[in-house]
């Protein structure tokens, strides 16, 4: 948090971003306190203060305060400050942005977007946790929020390139698809990048990384601070546009699939020149086309649905294609698919270092999910999920084992000759 | 002018042309508010907006498989009262002939028996809503003044109308004049605090089901 809070920044952005649908979603609530049933924070806590019908309250007050009859007559109370330091705790560091409490909503409301939008006014007005903040200065700065800058990736990727012996090609100018990466895959689970080179050279694919627009991830958008989100959309836009790439890959991540596929062409302004596949799509598609084939993966395991692939990204049905007929030990877990609980590091949260003892306790939550499966091995698309399972698996000594499908997929490859 | 002189006249008129006009005037602010078009490429085989707005708007009338057991008692309870006061409004005798005068319009009405006992389950179903909102920690927490207020102006014109029926405490005429400025409260509080969830809902839903529908949700 920034030591001047600027509340009339703030109530602006409420007013230029509140068009239709969030004026709708901020009026509709009934205060039924069904959405508390679906969220993982109120679920881990049992506090009413999680109730994500309670997070729409600081836009709901400020599109009055501008509308309505009272608005109007300058009679609505406005936003303060006092609000918007009393509602931080709630918009940054205990929503995800899952939308599962939209899945409940009778009214259909669609609080995740309404989070985003506080975000956005939160950061306007200087508010906001700083290690997510700094991270999205990183990301505009230094290429990345973990410092992964353009040098950085290429040394990383000869590295990477020479201790696997595969071929990692950058910058190569013609070919059909960019391929990005999460600095947390680069940083922390480097197998995860070898793995998609593996398989899209398995499969045929012209692909190339970029030395200027490689960074999936989009903490500008999860942070709030809609001017580098925009920043580092436009990065992997121009990069694609000078390759001249008909297709852009999102790696194992979530939230940046959200951001390029259903926000990119929005915040530009414009349709994006090429198409956006999550990882988990596009090795489905080259599945479908006949061009990867996998040996037997025996082993017993669940899946957990990242949230904005599956509920928020429409592409659940992806990973599960992936998975026919190469594990036949899969056992979905309950709920699953578009109602599968979040991992609780989505939307920014795992960024946010003081979200850890909640983060935590929304981990049994999950834990709980794959232990009713009778595995022990829990497998996701999202280094992000990962990252934040790996780190409560740490803290509450979990002794389950996490796994990505992309490196299993790799692991399991038919290699022709 | 009596009290019913006055109920059945200028107040009911006033009601409803401020009803008329909050509505309209609160449904003209959202929907005039825009919407910035959407640039993104739609999930191939996905309905369009309009089609996908009328699906959810159909969906959400029952729970969401996930979470049935959990919207038990909110699901029944709301469908009890809600039907109950579309079927005491629209259904008994007196107020279809009152809609008549006021409108020219009519239908079929059902017995009054019928209607009294609607009435009466609406009114406890009403009850119990308050009685959840007041004991579920969450309800209680995220409940405000509106919450209270239109739960009051919706159960006394169910309860003014029942007292009204049972001709108790009071000349009937009393009791009419009574019950018809209950529902001019109603419905002059309609469009200004959460009983407009009656026009929201639909264009709430609709707008979901589209948003969702374009990513293959």
């Amino acid at each position: 948090m920034t030591d001047t809070i600027n509340v009339q920044a703030a109530a602006d952005k409420f007013l230029a971003l509140v068009g239709r649908p969030l004026a709708t979603w901020a009026e509709a609530c009934v205060r039924c306190g069904l959405c508390a049933e679906a969220c993982h924070f109120y679920q881990a806590t049992k506090d009413p203060k999680y109730t994500p019908a309670w997070k729409i309250l600081p836009i709901a007050k400020a599109h009055r305060a501008r509308t309505g009859f009272l608005g109007m007559l300058g009679l609505a109370p406005k936003i303060t400050e006092k609000d918007l330091k009393d509602w931080e705790e709630l918009i940054y560091d205990s929503c995800n942005m899952c939308g599962r409490c939209t899945l409940v909503c009778p009214m259909g409301i669609d609080i995740a977007t309404i989070t985003g939008a506080t975000r956005q006014a939160m950061a306007a007005a200087g508010i906001g946790p700083a290690d997510l903040f700094a991270a999205a200065d990183n990301a505009r700065d230094r290429g990345s929020p973990l410092g992964l800058s353009s040098e950085k990736l290429v040394d990383r990727l000869e590295w990477l390139a020479d201790d696997n012996e595969i071929d990692l090609p950058l910058d190569k100018k013609g070919a059909e698809v960019l391929l990005t990466v999460s600095s947390i895959e680069m940083m922390k689970y480097p197998d995860s990048i070898v793995s998609m080179g593996k398989l899209l050279n398995a499969a045929g694919v012209d692909w190339t990384f970029s030395s200027k627009g490689y960074e999936a991830t989009n903490f500008g958008y999860l942070a709030g601070k809609s001017d580098i989100a925009k920043m580092l959309t436009m990065r992997i836009v121009e990069a694609a546009e000078a390759l001249g790439v008909k297709t852009v890959i999102i790696p194992e991540c979530g939230h940046a699939y959200g951001v390029m596929r259903w926000q990119a062409a929005n915040v530009i302004g414009r349709p994006l020149p090429f198409e956006v596949f999550h990882i988990t799509e596009y090795l489905a598609k080259l599945k479908r086309e006949g061009k990867l084939e996998f040996k037997p993966f025996d082993k017993a395991f669940t899946y957990h649905d990242p949230c904005q692939i599956s509920r928020r990204g429409g592409a659940a049905g992806d990973a599960r294609y992936l998975l026919e007929g190469f594990a036949p030990n899969f056992k979905e877990m309950s709920p699953t698919a578009n109602s599968n609980w979040c991992c609780g590091g989505g939307g920014g949260v795992q960024a946010i270092a003081r979200s850890a003892p909640i983060r935590y306790e929304v981990f049994k939550i999950k834990t709980r999910q794959v232990e009713e499966t009778g595995t022990s091995t829990l497998m996701s698309s999202c280094a992000n999920c990962r990252l934040t399972l790996d780190e409560a698996k740490t803290a509450t000594k979990w002794g389950g084992e996490l796994a990505s499908i992309v490196e299993v997929l790799a692991e399991h490859l038919v290699e022709k000759d | 002018m009596d009290l019913l002189d006055f109920a059945r006249g200028p107040a009911i008129n006033v009601a409803m042309a401020v009803m008329v006009f909050g509505v309209l005037w609160r449904l003209f602010a959202i929907l005039f508010l825009g919407k910035a078009p959407d640039r993104t490429v739609p999930r191939m085989g996905t309905p369009g907006p309009l089609g996908a707005a009328l699906r959810e708007i159909a969906r959400r009338m029952v729970p969401h498989p996930t979470f049935a057991f959990a919207e038990r008692f909110s699901f029944f309870n709301g469908w009890v009262f809600h039907v109950g006061l579309a079927v005491v409004v629209f259904g008994f005798r007196p107020h279809v002939l009152f809609i008549k005068n006021l409108t020219g319009l009519s239908w079929p009405t059902l017995p009054s028996g019928v209607v009294y006992v609607v009435g009466a389950i609406t009114l406890v179903s009403l009850a119990a809503a308050l009685v959840r909102r007041l004991t579920n920690p969450v309800q209680r927490f995220i409940s405000g003044l509106d919450d209270y207020f239109s739960w009051v102006v919706t159960i006394l014109p169910v309860i003014t109308g029942l007292v009204a029926v049972g001709h108790v405490g009071a000349r009937y005429e009393t009791l009419l004049a009574i019950h018809i400025l209950s529902i001019a409260v109603l419905l002059i509080w309609l469009p200004f605090g959460k009983l407009f969830h009656a026009f929201l809902v639909f264009v709430s839903r609709g707008t979901t089901g589209a948003f969702l529908a374009r990513r293959g949700v």
